[in-house]
């Protein structure tokens, strides 16, 4: 990352003296600043209006609450008649069975793509790559009534069953690529030695995809926590609502006259993503960079 | 028993030769197709089931509660000629693709490279800039937008700064559908990020032969960068195109779910949500998910079939 950069600044050298290059640099320093300033101002004005007191949200833009005060966490927590302690159990639930779900499916799937011989490989391959495309709305339908005529409304299989038959192809696709690209003579000795595939894929391929396996853990956590459309239409009574369903919840009962709990529990609602963003923003990028993941 | 009559009457090769035919086909394709197994009934069962079945029910007046009875092309036919609400929500979702997928690439572009000219603090800034795209899809965000554009919100208190007194950017019909768009443009963070990682492939010493013959840094980016990152445009234009027509949960959030006022939301995912279920219409919902599908489809299709004369490979 930084090598070619470095030379791209000897480049400028040829034509800009040192005092021009401190004043182009301050200056795209000042621009970039100002962006970012712009970009995460309204993420910063609601975690300090969660923490204003009641009377004082509206009345200014800045970011610092003349008093500090938990009140807004206190009541939003149980604004509803479900209090969200059981919503955050719910989607913390949801998305680690979902986490476990796709980690164990996609990479299966992942493995034959890309370890094993079989008739029609590629064919299924294809498919795979074809799903991706695929705008969720044509399979919705069939498969709400698939799952009704099951008697999963309102439990959480809808939402986590699909992650088990590894039903998204981005990880499937991430993980081929990763697992082709580490050396395929370990598979051979492995074989000569009499492993079966199961031992290669569970003591051989695995260990080495840490990277791989965690960027995918990851990403399905936090599309998992973020899914909204998935609840919405599978889960109706409020015992079972993820903290998305929550927050929507709020915002048609309590949310006009409220605006601080609302926010608190808004706040509340991104923490988990912005702790794994926190610890783990370096595989994040580097996912997003190899791959193009949408988000 | 047919193992017997095998052993009895077949000659002694064939013999030989059968089952190890199944021995190895057993061997060769068998731990494949284990390994593929969940993949394999996930794609049957929850995806190309679904789609021939969401297929038959859009000929169908499907209601969920009763058997579906087939009514010919009608629903297609109802769509185009007699229903506004439909009409309506296909504006919406193509002003919406249109104007928020080339803002947001441009934006992602333009400080790609800013970032690209080896600034100090790269990975800080990358990370602030990829932030909003991280937690954007989130309710949290979308009940944000709706207060930061409400007519007390956050970007009215900026405007009274000037003088200015803003309406409630959310609930005017002009302005609905920018509060949107601008909340797709303010994730441009993981287009970005693949921009950076093409801009880091394109060879340094192509700047430098560029400089030296005196192109001019417009020059470089038009007839240098330009064209060496098409792939990377191609790909990010795909994607994100993709995901805008997908796009649901701000306009169902920021809207209240009702796509109001006056449609200006009405999103066409939206729609489809509501005729399929606040309304229980399964198979006009089943017809709208089909043309859905084949308009995403006619444009990858175009987007692909144009790439030849676009999009630069280096082979």
């Amino acid at each position: 990352m930084t090598d070619a950069p470095a030379k791209l600044t000897v480049v400028g050298a040829n034509r800009l003296t040192p005092t021009q290059r401190r004043i182009v640099s301050v200056l795209m320093h000042a621009a970039l600043l100002t962006v970012s300033v712009f970009m995460l101002y309204p993420l910063l004005w609601m975690l300090a209006a969660s923490f204003r007191p009641e009377n004082e949200i509206f009345t200014s833009a800045s970011i610092i609450p003349s008093e500090w005060s938990l009140d807004a966490y206190v009541r939003g927590w149980n604004g509803l008649r479900t209090g969200f302690g059981t919503f955050f159990t719910n989607s913390f639930i949801v998305s680690i069975l979902s986490v476990c779900g796709n980690v164990l499916a996609c990479s299966m799937a992942a493995f034959a793509f890309a370890r094993l011989n079989f008739r029609f490989r590629s064919f299924w391959f294809a498919m795979m790559l074809m799903t991706l495309m695929l705008p969720y709305q044509v399979t919705l339908i069939p498969q709400y009534v698939l799952f009704r005529q099951l008697g999963w409304v309102n439990t959480f299989l809808p939402l986590v069953v699909p992650k088990f038959l590894a039903a998204d192809g981005f990880f499937i696709f991430l993980m081929v690529q990763f697992f082709r690209g580490l050396p395929k003579e370990l598979d051979e000795a492995a074989q000569m030695d009499g492993c079966s595939p199961w031992r290669i894929y569970w003591k051989i391929i695995m260990p080495l995809s840490m990277p791989v396996l965690a960027t995918a853990a990851i990403f399905t956590f936090i599309w998992t926590w973020d899914d909204f459309f998935g609840p919405l239409i599978y889960l109706s009574e409020m015992k079972s609502y993820t903290v998305m369903l929550g927050l929507r919840t709020f915002t048609d009962s309590t949310g006009e006259s409220d605006y601080g709990g609302l926010f608190a529990m808004s706040v509340l609602s991104l923490v988990p993503i912005f702790l794994f963003f926190l610890f783990f923003q370096r595989l994040l990028i580097e996912g997003i960079a190899t791959t193009g993941m949408k988000r | 028993m047919t193992a017997r009559s095998l052993e009895s009457g077949a000659p002694a090769r064939e013999r030989a030769a059968s089952p190890s035919l199944w021995a190895r086909i057993w061997q060769n394709d068998a731990p494949g197709y284990l390994f593929l197994l969940p993949w394999l009934i996930g794609f049957f069962g929850l995806t190309i089931g679904p789609i021939i079945s969401s297929l038959y029910l859009s000929f169908t007046d499907f209601d969920l509660l009763t058997d579906p009875n087939w009514v010919g092309a009608s629903n297609y036919v109802r769509m185009f000629t007699n229903d506004p609400k439909f009409l309506a929500s296909m504006r919406v979702t193509m002003v919406f693709v249109i104007f928020s997928v080339p803002l947001k690439l441009a934006f992602a572009l333009a400080v790609a490279m800013l970032l690209n000219r080896g600034m100090r603090g790269l990975p800080l800034y990358r990370a602030l800039f990829y932030l909003p795209s991280l937690l954007g899809a989130s309710v949290a965000i979308a009940i944000l937008w709706r207060q930061i554009f409400a007519r007390e919100g956050l970007v009215n208190d900026f405007l009274s700064i000037f003088g200015i007194v803003g309406p409630s950017w959310i609930s005017t019909p002009q302005y609905s559908l920018w509060t949107i768009i601008i909340l797709a443009v303010w994730q441009f963070g993981s287009p970005m990020i693949i921009f950076l990682a093409g801009l880091r492939q394109i060879p340094q010493d192509m700047y430098e032969a560029a400089s030296l013959d005196g192109a001019s840094k417009w020059r470089q980016f038009v007839k240098i960068t330009l064209p060496l990152l098409t792939p990377v445009v191609f790909f990010n234009a795909i994607i994100q195109t993709i995901e805008a027509f997908k796009s649901f949960t701000p306009a169902f959030i920021i809207s209240g779910g009702t796509g109001n006022p006056i449609n200006s939301t009405l999103f066409y995912t939206l729609y489809l949500y509501q005729e399929a279920f606040g309304f229980f219409r399964m198979g006009y919902a089943s017809a709208l998910a089909w043309v859905l599908l084949a308009l995403v489809g006619l444009f990858t299709a175009f987007s692909f079939l144009t790439s030849k004369y676009w999009v630069h490979y280096d082979d």
